[in-house]
């Protein structure tokens, strides 16, 4: 295998500038990499190659001898991803330096056809896996990617609001599930602690069912909260939620429940020692007092 | 052996757990809580575990424990400044302290006990 | 999956017991877990590694970091020549009562790791291993 590791140093500008051309007819993508760049990224490839081959043989690139090699393509295999190039752009990436390759092999070997067949072989066989390394690592690079988007979406639509001095709401919007939950738990709890908060009110009018695992996640957040010295209040109560809790004989007896948002308020305000009182200053029309309800 | 210290101030007992305490400084501290209340007619007791990183069943028993007995004594506990991972463990491995009255921090506390405290001479005057 | 690093600690003492749940903080730490994930593993670490010295009469912790594609995590082994477990089943659901009773903590942290076995013989020994995955 020394014969393609040294076809490749003697011929090392011609094949990487061919190579180059190659690309730019399909997946050079001038938009989201350099000229210097790409340069530079197939030079460290060919001498790459060049390392590997002459440490083992074509199919074994898992070995250490490959090591280098392999942490080279993964490298810009995932800074590729993260700009933006399709997998199919990246793959080509590798797979396109076969031309050019070949094409000095023939010309090494053009009268001896077994060497010729041998060492085109081997030459695809190498980047064919060199390849499937490139695009694993894309792909890795792209799970990453989106679990911490799905993390930070997660974490964006769990808000805490801070009501009053003391008492925090979390209004919940969508399903709760236990990665959810979680989430969920942490938010309140730092919030709690931060804001030395000792109501939190978490209104569920935005949860579409409420079965037995989404209250057992309820009850987890409210004893841990309780844990800490803070005390929960559920409000958002639908009547179908009513309904189902009963049917389901979900057993809430020591939670308190809210229909209102307002009226969980109200209750957090109270319990806190404090009275909402209507200030005698507030300008009032002659009509407005026709029309006044009795605030309780 | 060391021994986590048991502060008083006036009839409280305060106690900061700041180590990580091995079984036997655990038990440690339940006969030294049990003993300063009866020495010091203590009414109450505080413990700030909020340096506590780490809180598994044998150091929620002992929690559970020195409340009990206190309670036997005649003095409330408060256990406060619980860390939010610490919470979230406990409730998953089942231990929900019941029995034991928790705060937020160490004033939270004292405002318990010491409205406990005015509570019971209201009553007995 | 593979073990990158691998460390044995003995559970002789009530201080070994301390010692074990500090050295698989320092691990977790290192291996960047989330604090709740860190306050899980060790709290499963304390209760098993208190097993295997109150019932299983002393034994050892074994903390391996594993390795498994893109994922990272912790395993730990507790081992013990102790009476075993008779009713492996009812050891699990014995949670703990409130207030008194021993329980063995064991259903308690099956729930705070990913991956939990129990390999248990009455007067042989119990082993179990438990798997936390970042």
């Amino acid at each position: 295998m020394n014969d393609l590791a040294e076809i490749i140093s003697q011929n090392e500008d011609r094949i990487r500038a061919e190579w180059i051309r190659s690309m730019s007819n399909t997946v050079q993508r001038a938009d989201l990499i350099s000229k210097a760049e790409l340069d530079e990224q197939c030079r460290d490839i060919l001498r790459a190659i060049v390392a590997g081959v002459k440490t083992s043989r074509p199919t074994e690139i898992s070995s250490s001898g490959w090591a280098t090699g392999r942490e080279l393509l993964s490298e810009i295999s995932a800074s590729r991803a993260r700009q933006g190039f399709s997998p199919v752009e990246v793959a080509t990436f590798v797979l396109s330096l076969k031309q050019p390759l070949f094409a000095a092999i023939r010309e090494k070997f053009v009268s001896s056809q077994e060497k010729l067949f041998d060492t085109i072989w081997s030459a695809t066989e190498l980047l064919d896996r060199l390849a499937l390394v490139t695009t694993e690592a894309y792909m890795a690079t792209r799970e990453e990617l989106i679990l911490r988007q799905q993390q930070e979406l997660l974490e964006l639509s769990t808000p805490v609001v801070k009501l009053w001095d003391g008492i925090l709401a979390l209004p919940i919007i969508g399903t709760l599930d236990s990665a959810r939950t979680q989430v969920v738990m942490e938010n309140l709890l730092e919030s709690v602690v931060a804001t030395n908060s000792k109501y939190a009110i978490i209104d569920i009018t935005g949860v579409p069912t409420v079965d037995t695992l989404v209250a057992q996640h309820l009850l987890k957040t409210i004893t841990a909260a309780r844990l800490m010295g803070a005390e929960c209040i559920i409000s958002g109560v639908r009547p179908q939620i009513a309904q189902t809790i009963v049917h389901l004989g979900i057993n809430l007896e020591d939670v308190v429940t809210k229909a209102k948002l307002a009226d969980a308020f109200a209750l957090a305000l109270q319990r806190s020692g404090r009275t909402v009182v209507r200030s005698s200053s507030a300008p009032t029309s002659p009509i407005s007092n026709l029309f006044a309800k009795r605030e309780d | 052996m060391d021994r986590i210290p048991v502060l008083r101030m006036g009839s409280l007992l305060l106690i900061t757990i700041q180590v990580d305490m091995h079984d036997k400084l655990a038990l440690q501290l339940q006969d030294d809580v049990t003993e300063r209340i009866s020495e010091w007619g203590a009414t109450g007791v505080l413990i700030d575990i909020s340096s506590l990183e780490i809180v598994d069943s044998f150091i929620g028993r002992m929690l559970a424990n020195i409340a009990a007995m206190s309670r036997v004594l005649g003095a409330d506990t408060v256990v406060v400044g619980m860390q939010p991972a610490v919470a979230i463990t406990l409730v998953e491995l089942g231990m929900s302290l019941p029995g034991v009255r928790t705060a937020l921090s160490v004033e939270a506390g004292m405002e318990l006990l010491y409205g406990a405290a005015t509570r019971a001479d209201d009553a007995s005057t | 999956m593979r073990v990158l690093n691998r460390e044995v600690m003995p559970l002789k003492t009530s201080s070994d017991v301390v010692m074990a749940r500090q050295k698989v903080r320092l691990w977790a730490v290192d291996l960047k877990f989330s604090l709740v994930d860190q306050t899980k593993l060790v709290t499963a670490a304390s209760e098993l590694a208190r097993n295997a010295l109150d019932h299983g009469k002393g034994g050892s912790m074994t903390i391996e970091s594993l390795s498994n594609g893109s994922k990272s995590g912790l395993r730990l082994f507790f081992e013990d020549q102790g009476p075993g477990i008779p009713d492996i089943e009812q050891a699990l659901k014995d949670g703990f009562t409130t207030g008194s009773g021993m329980g063995l903590g064991l259903g308690g942290s099956k729930r705070l790791v990913n991956e939990f076995s129990i390999e248990s013989e009455v007067g042989k020994g119990t082993r179990i291993s438990v798997i936390r995955w970042k």
